[in-house]
């Protein structure tokens, strides 16, 4: 069988290859998006860019230091989440009361970025070579799978379920977890909240600037590279659930291979398939398919 | 099982494991606001280390609007409050919580997305002298058997003795509860009359929120009536008669 509706099986292959690559990426940023809204409260227009940041720091390493790909993965998401740190602390924490200026500081926050790298950068997009050890890619049959992209889809994937493990399963998990259901309560019993907010944006911008890094040598390092990537996942985690991690991570692979399918039976409507299943899902189930009262 | 020798003072004030002067809990002229709302006039109120206190009056009297206020949690305040020889007043919470004061809430706050032993655990260890996960498993034999289950799996009897059982590894020594026999069948509320009681024989200092007046009746050492956000009267609980005939006076029991 070399078609399926009238689609070539190639065709089909490298779509859904390109939709669970893509869907992995949705994964790791609603993750992302998720945890810091449950904690913090605050939906993080500057993820996107954070995502972006995350590949300009490993363009910059190689091309000013000769630091390798292998380095800027643990580097810039260390970098980038730093200045995530500095963010919370000094700005974030202090509009976190109030969605509506939670999403403008944080979008602000993203313009900003965006406008000093096309300053600085240019707005045309810098090269990042596949590295080495990665180049080439082994030959299905019926499709060809690069090997840098089945790194992509196994590194998401895999901090995917590091971060979800590690938020259900340890103690300080534990904290995350209570400090977003009952953050009042859990002062009461000694737990620093704020210090515990302001790690977990941190670790949150370093997950998207990961993402970054894994992006660069596919995509080429633009300014706007995160702009369009946020708006989809605004739609995945409200797709998923805002309180729901696994949601978050379900909805992301789900709606990346539903994106990828649609482009091969439907092209015209790729762009906009993730939207109008959120407004299905929306409608049926206003606190998304995994979700949980924020309360 | 329980048995234990408790170090006292010259002045046969009962120390805490770490053989220093407990706490006690000293409110002077406590003003408090819900935003614009006036909701504690005047309140003082003392508790000496090693007490129970009870906190009585009808609904909306300002009791659970007291503790909250001695917690942290009710920020707009004039007036003082001392723990031990430290201002709480000013203090968030966090350091309130730090410095040794324990709060079991009245919707108990039991976390849903917790497991009973990461509900258990959750609250820090403060300082030395807390219960062991042992000696609170002795304590709350059933608790040991549902570790797994998530914490508002558990019925409400349940869930009220790990809301008391998660401060007794903190080490703090000064309880407030709010209402813990709210709503819990007779034979639960036995037990957590004997745990208090337990409790208070080890030292620990109580003040308490209830409505069950036969229960505070048989562990309480004194009370102190509140009405419309003040205080209207304290007293000891000696002679339970005379107790009673005060309280069925303030509350028309």
């Amino acid at each position: 069988m070399s078609e399926l509706f009238g689609v070539p099986m190639t065709a089909l292959a490298g779509q859904l290859m390109l939709g669970i690559i893509n869907g992995a990426f949705y994964a790791i940023l609603s993750l992302g998006l998720a945890v810091v809204f449950g904690l913090l409260n605050v939906i993080n227009f500057a993820h996107g860019a954070q995502y972006m940041l995350g590949a300009l720091v490993a363009w910059a390493l190689l091309n000013s230091w000769g630091i390798s790909y292998w380095w800027s993965l643990l580097l810039a998401p260390m970098a980038v989440g730093a200045i995530g740190l500095v963010l919370e602390k000094f700005l974030i924490a202090r509009v976190a009361y109030d969605h509506r200026y939670g999403m403008l500081v944080t979008y602000g926050l993203a313009l900003i970025a965006q406008g000093l790298v096309r300053d600085h950068f240019g707005a045309a997009g810098l090269p990042y070579s596949v590295p080495e050890a990665l180049r080439g890619g082994v030959d299905l049959g019926f499709v060809f799978a690069p090997y840098y992209r089945v790194w992509v889809v196994a590194a998401s994937l895999t901090l995917c379920v590091l971060t979800y493990l590690c938020i259900e399963k340890t103690p300080l998990g534990a904290n995350l977890r209570a400090a977003t259901e009952n953050g009042a309560l859990a002062e009461c019993f000694g737990i620093n909240v704020k210090l515990l907010s302001t790690l977990t944006y941190g670790a949150a911008v370093a997950l998207a600037a990961f993402a970054g890094v894994l992006a660069a040598p596919m995509y080429s390092v633009n300014p706007v590279m995160g702009a369009d990537l946020i708006i989809v996942v605004f739609a995945v985690v409200v797709i998923g659930g805002m309180g729901s991690l696994s949601g978050a991570v379900v909805a992301g692979l789900g709606l990346g291979i539903a994106e990828g399918l649609t482009k091969t039976f439907y092209p015209p409507a790729s762009n906009i398939v993730i939207f109008i299943i959120m407004a299905v899902v929306l409608t049926l189930r206003p606190a998304g398919l995994f979700g949980r009262d924020k309360g | 099982m329980f048995e234990k020798t408790i170090k006292r003072s010259p002045a046969g004030v009962a120390l805490d494991t770490t053989g220093a002067h407990p706490a006690g809990l000293a409110i002077r002229e406590l003003d408090g606001w819900y935003d614009d709302s006036h909701v504690l006039h005047a309140v003082s109120l003392s508790v000496l280390p090693g007490e129970v206190v009870t906190l009585v009056g009808r609904n909306g009297a300002g009791k659970t609007t007291t503790l909250r206020a001695i917690i942290g949690l009710l920020r707009k305040k004039r007036g003082s409050i001392r723990f031990g020889s430290a201002d709480i007043g000013d203090l968030g919470p966090r350091d309130i919580a730090r410095l040794g004061i324990a709060y079991v809430p009245e919707e108990r706050g039991i976390y849903a997305r917790l497991n009973v032993l990461e509900n258990l655990r959750l609250p820090p260890v403060l300082r030395q002298g807390g219960m062991t996960e042992a000696q609170i498993f002795a304590l709350f034999p059933n608790l040991q058997e549902r570790l797994s289950s998530m914490g508002t799996q558990l019925s409400g009897g349940e869930q009220q003795m790990l809301a008391i059982a998660r401060v007794l590894r903190t080490g703090s020594r000064f309880i407030l509860l709010d209402e813990p026999t709210e709503g819990l069948a007779p034979v639960i509320v036995q037990k957590i009359r004997d745990t208090l009681m337990h409790l208070r024989s080890l030292g620990y200092t109580l003040l308490l929120v209830e409505q069950n007046l036969q229960f505070a009746a048989s562990i309480t050492d004194r009370y102190c009536v509140l009405e419309t956000g003040r205080v209207v009267d304290t007293f000891d609980n000696l002679n339970a008669h005379h107790a009673h005939a005060q309280l069925r006076r303030y509350l028309s029991v």
